[in-house]
């Protein structure tokens, strides 16, 4: 007893501890914080909504995780989740079926990663200026093929994944579930992952025992673009219609949930559930701020804070 | 004393004839015959620049040699890249190690040549395989890590180099070729990995070791060849020769 209490001291003592534990202790902070300033922030409806509006973040900082593990980053995330929405509403619009602009989306937007891979890899282009170019790039096709106007999608299929449960989550909160459960195992249980995680921490070290470093960062790059797709569909059904607005936003706090998470940024270490929940915490600082009636204005204001704050935490990680 | 002794075939695990290689104008070695026999610790000595690096280069497929023929296990075998000479059982400890810090011992052993589970479509880890295994490999060679779960990161480094040699030792090769393996380490860590390569050599694993430390070489290896400005210019039983008769031969005086 005596030196269980000694060592769950020394835990709570130990900087590493709070590095690691970064996301959760902050989630679990801010859920104290609202719960107690908020009445309704704790309410079964308030938290479903929560999960809801976290789960496009979920699935992008997801993909973000992958390319930052290889010691890389993209930038064209939120651009590509545009491109896939208008893709999925201009398809939808000519009248090709739901299914097949859902394809569509998703293809556009791994096929949009797999460039960004090939470019930066092959091309030994850095990974920051290829994404920003194709960010740019991207968006800019988005405002073409949709003459900068809106398309409405009127989808059953969409309004009821946005709006359908099953259990005690919606549709939407699944699909991040499930994107986390295939994530982390591939991860932590497969060749790839080992690999991904070789390439991001010494690509040198990793290429000269025969692991193609160049095909697994194009890879990760690819699932990026392929979490931008799932991302896209989810936010035409929430929405209802697809713009071709960016959410930057959703960038930066994709790769703030993602730096949240304990994944290093040098590369070589990350984890699924870490930016998982870093997002969820972002969202429930929206949420909770929301809920206390404070400006929006000082809602990017507060990530930026608790972004840095995080980062510098990070440096006690072992 | 001259270079061209002769080991019969079988007794070879490595040998080359008129070996040549150089980078446009520059050459790195010309016309050099080499052997390693089988089950032995084999010393390439020389000056920085003599060519030692190079001439492993070509023999564990990293460069190609421009003229010459490397026959390996009583096979000729020009290695078109490292990983040829690694299924061939060729394993090379780079002077960098190629270890990933953030990997565990067991991640970094088993680098891949992970273990895997198929589970219909799916190839997943065999993580509990591969911990095991490690230990195995570890044991074996006699090495102490305070578990294989650990990142390579907080090793010291004799234990990084112990882990590297471990792996290349661990794949079933039937050759090792070590590139100044005790450069950066202290006395006791050297000490270690010293005794490392001998159980290595017990175990019948034959290794080619590159070292400028003569006194290194006297004590671990059974046949030392001379490298002078590109040309194998001796070799020597170890245990026939002396340090001064090393430096002669190496600096050119004898």
């Amino acid at each position: 007893m005596e030196e269980s209490r000694s060592s769950l001291a020394a835990l709570l003592l130990d900087p590493s501890f709070w590095a690691d534990w970064a996301s959760v202790v902050g989630l679990v902070g801010l859920i104290i914080l609202f719960g107690v300033t908020s009445p309704v922030f704790l309410s079964v409806a308030n938290l479903q909504a929560l999960l809801l509006a976290a789960a496009i973040l979920v699935v992008l900082s997801i993909g973000q995780t992958f390319v930052v593990a290889t010691s890389g980053i993209d930038l064209s995330l939120a651009a590509s989740v545009m491109l896939g929405a208008v893709i999925l509403g201009l398809i939808h619009a000519a009248g090709l079926g739901i299914f097949a602009a859902c394809v569509a989306a998703v293809a556009a937007t791994s096929a949009i990663g797999l460039l960004n891979g090939v470019l930066i890899t092959t091309g030994r282009i850095p990974d920051f200026v290829v994404t920003l170019g194709t960010l740019s790039g991207i968006t800019g096709l988005g405002l073409i093929i949709s003459g900068g106007e809106p398309t409405m999608v009127g989808s059953t299929f969409l309004l009821k994944l946005a709006s359908g449960k099953f259990g005690p989550f919606g549709y939407p909160v699944w699909v991040a579930i499930a994107a986390v459960i295939i994530a982390h195992i591939a991860l932590y249980h497969t060749r790839f992952g080992v690999h991904l995680l070789a390439t991001g921490g010494q690509a040198e070290s990793a290429a000269a025992l025969g692991i193609r470093t160049n095909r697994v960062k194009i890879a990760a790059y690819t699932i990026s673009g392929f979490c931008a797709g799932i991302a896209a569909i989810l936010l035409v059904a929430r929405i209802g219609s697809a713009e071709p607005q960016i959410n930057t936003s959703l960038l930066l706090n994709s790769v703030a949930a993602v730096v949240l998470g304990g994944v290093s940024l040098f590369g070589g270490r990350a984890s699924i559930l870490g930016p998982a929940i870093g997002a969820l915490m972002l969202t429930a600082l929206v949420n909770g701020l929301t809920l206390l009636s404070v400006s929006a204005f000082y809602q990017p204001l507060a990530v930026g804070v608790i972004v840095v704050l995080a980062a510098l935490i990070m440096r006690y990680q072992k | 004393m001259s270079a061209a002794i002769h080991i019969p075939p079988t007794e070879a695990i490595l040998a080359c004839q008129g070996l040549s290689k150089h980078f446009g104008g520059i050459r790195a070695f010309t016309d050099v015959d080499f052997q390693a026999r089988r089950g032995e610790v084999t010393a390439v000595i020389g000056d920085n620049g003599a060519g030692k690096s190079t001439l492993i280069r070509c023999l564990v497929g990293v460069h190609q040699p421009d003229g010459g023929a490397i026959h390996f296990d009583g096979r000729p075998h020009p290695f078109a890249n490292p990983d040829g000479a690694r299924k061939a059982g060729i394993e090379t400890v780079h002077q960098n190690l190629a270890l990933i810090d953030e990997l565990t011992v067991a991640q970094n052993l088993f680098l891949n040549r992970e273990i895997v589970r198929r589970i219909g479509p799916f190839a997943l880890l065999d993580r509990k395989a591969m911990k095991t295994q490690a230990r195995a490999m570890l044991s074996k060679l006699s090495i102490n890590v305070p578990s294989v779960g650990q990142r390579v990161r907080r090793l010291s480094g004799g234990q990084r180099q112990a882990i590297s040699i471990c792996r290349a030792a661990g794949s079933g090769a039937k050759l090792v070729v070590m590139d100044e393996p005790t450069a950066a380490l202290g006395v006791q860590e050297t000490a270690n990995v010293e005794a490392l390569i001998r159980r290595l050599r017990e175990q019948g694993v034959s290794v080619i070791l590159i070292s400028h430390n003569f006194d290194q070489v006297r004590r671990l290896s059974d046949q030392i060849w001379v490298m002078r400005a590109g040309k194998m210019v001796a070799t020597v039983r170890s245990a026939e020769t002396t340090g001064n008769e090393l430096v002669a031969l190496v600096t050119g005086a004898a």
